[in-house]
């Protein structure tokens, strides 16, 4: 059964996905999902366990040994963000019994329900293999699943977003493929293993730079980096609320897993820098894109917007901390991939719960709300100050090993922009709060009260995590450095 | 013996919970028994001290660490905190009290903080519990001013941890000793602490922001930010000579700005930062007797400056004003105040006896014997601006003067109280000052009266209140406002070129024309901003789908370009 972890992971939400469309009860499909979804965090929390003790686990597929199977690697740092990407999801579910039955017409929680699962094996797929053309078949998978789940949005407005990102999403997808495809002409081999092994023999040639363009192009689309993030703010303002934490908290961050993977263990670091000045070019695309979408949060008038322009700014950091391309950088990158989707979860969850009670993300209702809903708000709270990066919070940490790896590397000057980009998450964080707490109600408030249970007590969760990460770094920093430093011993 | 190791600020943190979870007098008890009992344990700690040490990350935490420094500063916070709380009972505002406690606690853990990280949190903690403070005023003016005071404050923040950054990089460790300029860490952290302490040119929150916080806020206001400041100069930066001109122009240019206030806690501000000059001197002297001076000059001035917002504060509270034109002759209904003003303004003026004397006496001796007999001057000049605006302009327009007609009363109970307590400590310390000596960082035998000293402060205590009275009597001293300054600066003015007013007008046309085109400059690229990035804007546009796609082209195309081009 052990033996087998590695991919009941990815089979038990494959399998669970069309057996909610039997189920046809919503109430049931939602307690279904969530179990589905825990069996995959506990089977993660196993793996993780596993690694911890042994060290990478190879699992192969149907017992065809690589490179002519499909192979599951996993490692120091997949192993970690499984464990992210279920606990995630299952806390987010857990939130989605009351939340989708209200902001979603009955006839309609089934699909989401299905798509949700769809959508996590996805994502756990893509952490799991260790196979090129199967990571792109799990793309597929998530993406697909998603452009299903932003579509569902009440607003009608979700289906011009959903469908922007179907685009964007595909073009993505087409490119990776395409990157894919040509390392197969080249090597003959999918396997991402013996990819490493191979593709040095070819290096020089035309074929293989090729691919590695299209490559980040197509990766770079799905993180939503800066200036390719046009798709975001839409989909994650439109889609329900549920998805939009599930997304916001999940999605991209295996995006960067997924550009992590392929420069260090596939391409290897020193061909990445070799061929083309990466380095500069996430440097300069990074510190672009924390501030312009920075400064367009401030300005922003929904918060769902407001925070999903935060997002990308974000990714910028963590790009930022593969641009340093120290051991400390990516350490810090790591830990921000794992900090910031707890943030994330905790803000969008909480105005999960306000849309949950009076049905609006415009920041000019979120007035008054200080009074009405404290829990709820003081998570948003706790979420803007990790955001900020406030000592005792998970963004503090992150942003200390992001700062510490520039100025190891003699980048002051950035370490400074990285600072002075602090201030402007002060700002809009500041926004927020104080349309919370020192502002009148523009709608009448007088039958909204505190979010219910079900939904308090995962944000409350994320927002303890965000707490006690902040505190005690043992697993995440641990492990953050673990896996850096596995990454760079790895490469030839 | 697991009490011993308690961090001093948990029981304020504590204490800010009863407040919030309790009303009325048992609020009242409370929050002064959890105090005292703060106060009393930090008292029966072994003389040489704790030192509590913790892992985070990979690095050595010391959150509470007591020694000869930290333990002075420990004890007069908690006085501060206890007659600023006792001042405040009367209020019925739950977030005053909390606040307040939060404030004292964060003040009071960022002295005892042995590492950097902790002293960077408490820092920040400091900055926005005290903000509540000014906020809860509940005006718009003291909404704005408390803005301004915050970002500024956390500025000072960000600053910091800038500096911790580099020091840690440089380093490899947080420990919080001596620091010293000569490195960009150390000048960071100068400017953060110096931006709290306020240094010249940063100066300008404390005179916004403190006459706008309420009666009792003010109180708390002046004892914690800038002393906690002065505590973490006088730790990592002693015998820095810079802080001695630092220091003297503190001492100095609030003179000037203090004459042409009205508003007398404005005018207490600027006396504020016009002490701390002193102190700043002392630390930047840096031998055993400055830096004990200094220390107890913030020991002592803690007390009476906050008995002098205290005073003023019950003037506000009772009738409403606190314009110097506006009161007078308020001795007739409020002479308990009236005294226990004049006993915290003499103290300031440092008249023997009071408390102010036997501190400031240690800093000017220290100036003279290392030789720096121009700051001795300066200092001197600056005592006698001291007098003059704090000493004598603030009883004497609030009680006396002109009769402004305001009929009142005595201040409620817990107010006069806690004003008697800071005033009997003022006198105490004045008299027994071995009782404060005893205290101070380094051993000391310092006589502070001996007899030059008692002549020296004497003869220009006894000059300027002679020429005090001789103009009062000849009629030359007009009650108004606005004569009085020109009046009374004569008797120093001659001691400084006239050309000194002129600088001083020019420094202030050319800083606010460099003032306004900045902001100007700055108000367009918010504008600019703003356009472009409000929904609808250039940056935040919902963009069509050909718009994006065309971006991915453009990016493929630039790194083909590159990998293709380069590579070979």
């Amino acid at each position: 059964m052990i033996y087998h972890y590695p991919v009941l992971q990815v089979i038990i939400p494959l399998l669970g996905a069309p057996l909610c469309l039997f189920i046809r009860v919503p109430r049931l499909v939602g307690f279904f999902a969530v179990l589905v979804s825990s069996l995959s965090f506990l089977i993660s929390c196993g793996l993780r366990q596993q690694v911890h003790l042994y060290g990478t686990i190879v699992y192969e597929l149907g017992g065809w040994a690589a490179p002519w199977g499909i192979e599951y690697r996993i490692d120091q740092l997949n192993s970690y963000l499984l464990l992210l990407v279920s606990g995630i999801s299952t806390i987010v579910l857990i939130a989605a019994q009351t939340s989708i039955k209200k902001e979603l017409p009955e006839n309609r929680h089934i699909f989401f329900y299905t798509s949700y699962l769809l959508c996590l094996t996805g994502l756990l797929g893509i952490l799991a293999t260790g196979d090129a053309f199967n990571v792109f078949v799990f793309l597929e998978i998530s993406a697909l699943s998603s452009y299903t789940m932003i579509a569902l949005g009440t607003d009608r407005r979700a289906l011009t977003a959903s469908y922007q990102y179907l685009v964007m999403g595909t073009i993505g997808a087409t490119f990776i493929i395409i990157g894919v495809g040509l390392m197969y002409m080249m090597t003959g081999t999918l396997n991402m293993y013996d990819l490493a092994q191979r593709l040095p023999e070819v290096y020089k040639s035309k074929t293989v730079l090729c691919a590695f363009g299209f490559f980040i192009v197509g990766v770079c689309l799905k993180l939503a980096l800066f200036p390719l993030h046009l798709w975001l703010p839409n989909a994650y303002a439109f889609a329900p609320s549920i998805a939009t934490a599930f997304l916001a908290a999940t999605s991209t961050k295996v995006a960067v897993y997924l550009l992590i993977r392929y420069i260090f263990s596939v391409f290897g670091i020193d061909f990445v820098t070799t061929s083309l000045p990466l380095h500069d070019i996430f440097l300069v695309l990074g510190l672009i894109g924390i501030f312009a979408t920075s400064i367009s949060a401030i300005y922003q008038r929904n918060i769902k917007r407001i925070f999903a322009y935060s997002s990308v700014a974000q990714i910028g950091y963590m790009i930022l901390g593969l641009a340093i391309g120290t051991e400390l950088g990516l350490t810090a990158t790591l830990l921000h991939l794992f900090n910031h989707a707890l943030m994330k979860g905790t803000l969008f969850l909480a105005i999960g719960a306000v849309v949950y009670r009076i049905g609006s993300s415009q920041l000019n209702h979120f007035a008054g709300l200080g009074k009405k809903m404290p829990l709820t708000m003081a998570a948003i709270v706790a979420g803007g100050l990790s955001l900020i990066g406030v000592p005792l919070t998970v963004g503090f940490v992150s942003k200390w090993y992001l700062i510490v790896a520039l100025l190891d590397k003699g980048w002051w000057p950035v370490a400074v922009l990285v600072l002075i980009s602090s201030l402007l998450a002060v700002i809009y964080v500041w926004r927020v709060i104080e349309w919370i707490y020192f502002s009148q109600p523009r709608i009448i408030l007088d039958d909204v009260r505190e979010a219910p249970m079900s939904q308090l007590i995962p944000i409350w969760l994320l927002v303890l995590a965000n707490l006690y990460f902040g505190v005690d770094t043992r697993l995440t920093v641990g492990v953050s450095k673990l896996a850096a430093q596995s990454l760079f011993g790895v490469t030839p | 013996m697991w009490m011993s190791e308690l961090p001093a600020f948990i029981p304020f943190f504590i204490g800010a919970v009863v407040a919030l979870l309790t009303r009325g007098h048992l609020r009242s008890f409370l929050m002064l028994a959890i105090i005292v009992l703060s106060g009393l344990q930090l008292w029966m700690l072994p003389e040489a001290g704790v030192r509590v040490e913790l892992g985070f990350l990979e690095y050595q935490l010391v959150p509470y660490r007591v020694d000869a420094l930290s333990r002075i500063f420990g004890y007069v916070f908690h006085i501060a905190a206890f007659v600023s709380v006792l001042y405040s009972l009367h209020v019925r505002d739950t977030i005053q009290h909390v606040s307040g406690l939060l404030y004292a606690g964060s003040a009071i853990g960022a002295v005892f903080a042995g590492d950097l990280l902790t002293l960077f949190i408490f820092w920040e903690l400091l900055a926005v519990t005290s903000t509540f403070l000014i906020w809860a005023q509940r005006t718009e003016r003291a909404y704005q001013a408390g803005i301004r005071y915050l970002i500024i404050q956390v500025l000072s923040g960000v600053i910091l941890l800038a500096g911790v950054l580099i020091h840690v990089s440089r380093t490899g460790s947080l420990a919080f000793d001596f620091i010293g300029i000569g490195t960009v860490d150390g000048w960071l952290i100068l400017i953060a602490f110096g931006i709290k302490a306020a240094f010249p040119f940063m100066h300008t929150w404390l005179t916004d922001a403190y006459p706008e916080a309420t009666v009792t806020g003010t109180v708390f206001l002046s004892a914690f930010t800038t002393k906690t400041a002065i505590y973490m100069l006088a730790r990592s930066y002693p015998g820095t000579e810079l802080l001695i001109y630092v220091g003297a122009t503190m001492a100095c240019f609030p003179i000037f700005f203090a004459v042409i206030q009205n508003d007398l806690r404005r005018v207490l501000s600027y006396s504020l930062i016009n002490q701390l000059g002193f102190m700043v001197c002392g630390i930047g002297i840096g031998t055993a007797l400055a830096v004990n001076g200094a220390v107890s000059h913030a020991f002592v001035h803690i007390i009476y400056k906050s008995l002098l917002f205290m005073s003023m504060g019950a003037v506000l509270h009772m009738t409403g004003k606190i314009k110097a034109t506006d009161l007078g002759g308020l001795y007739k209904t409020m002479p308990k105040t009236a005294i226990l003003c004049i006993i915290g303004a003499a103290s300031i003026s440092a008249f023997p006896l009071f408390s102010g004397f036997v501190a400031k006496s240690m800093i000017m001796v220290a100036a003279l014997k290392e030789g720096h007999d121009w700051i001795w001057l300066i200092l001197l000049l600056a005592s006698a601006g001291v007098l003059k605006h704090a000493g004598i302009q603030i009883p004497y327009f609030a009680f006396f003067a002109h009769d402004s007609g305001i009929r009142t009363t005595e201040p409620p109970k817990n107010m006069l109280i806690a004003m008697t307590i800071a005033a009997v400590l003022c006198l105490a310390i004045g008299i027994y000052p071995t009782m404060l000596y005893q205290l101070l960082p380094f051993k000391t035998d310092f006589n502070p009266y001996d007899v030059s000293h008692v002549l020296a402060q004497t003869q220009l205590l006894f000059f300027a209140v002679l020429a005090f009275v001789l103009l009062n009597l000849k009629g030359l001293y007009p009650p108004e406002v606005r004569a009085t300054n020109i009046d009374v600066e004569w008797l120093y003015r001659r001691m400084l070129p006239r050309i000194l007013r002129s600088g001083f007008s020019w420094i202030r046309r050319t800083d606010e024309a460099l003032r306004g085109v900045a902001m100007s400059k700055v108000n367009n690229l918010f504008d600019y901003f703003s356009q472009l990035h409000y929904p609808g804007g250039k940056m935040s546009r919902m963009r069509p789908t050909g718009h994006m796609v065309m971006w991915v082209a453009v990016l493929l195309a630039v790194y083909m370009w590159l990998l293709l081009s380069f590579a070979n």
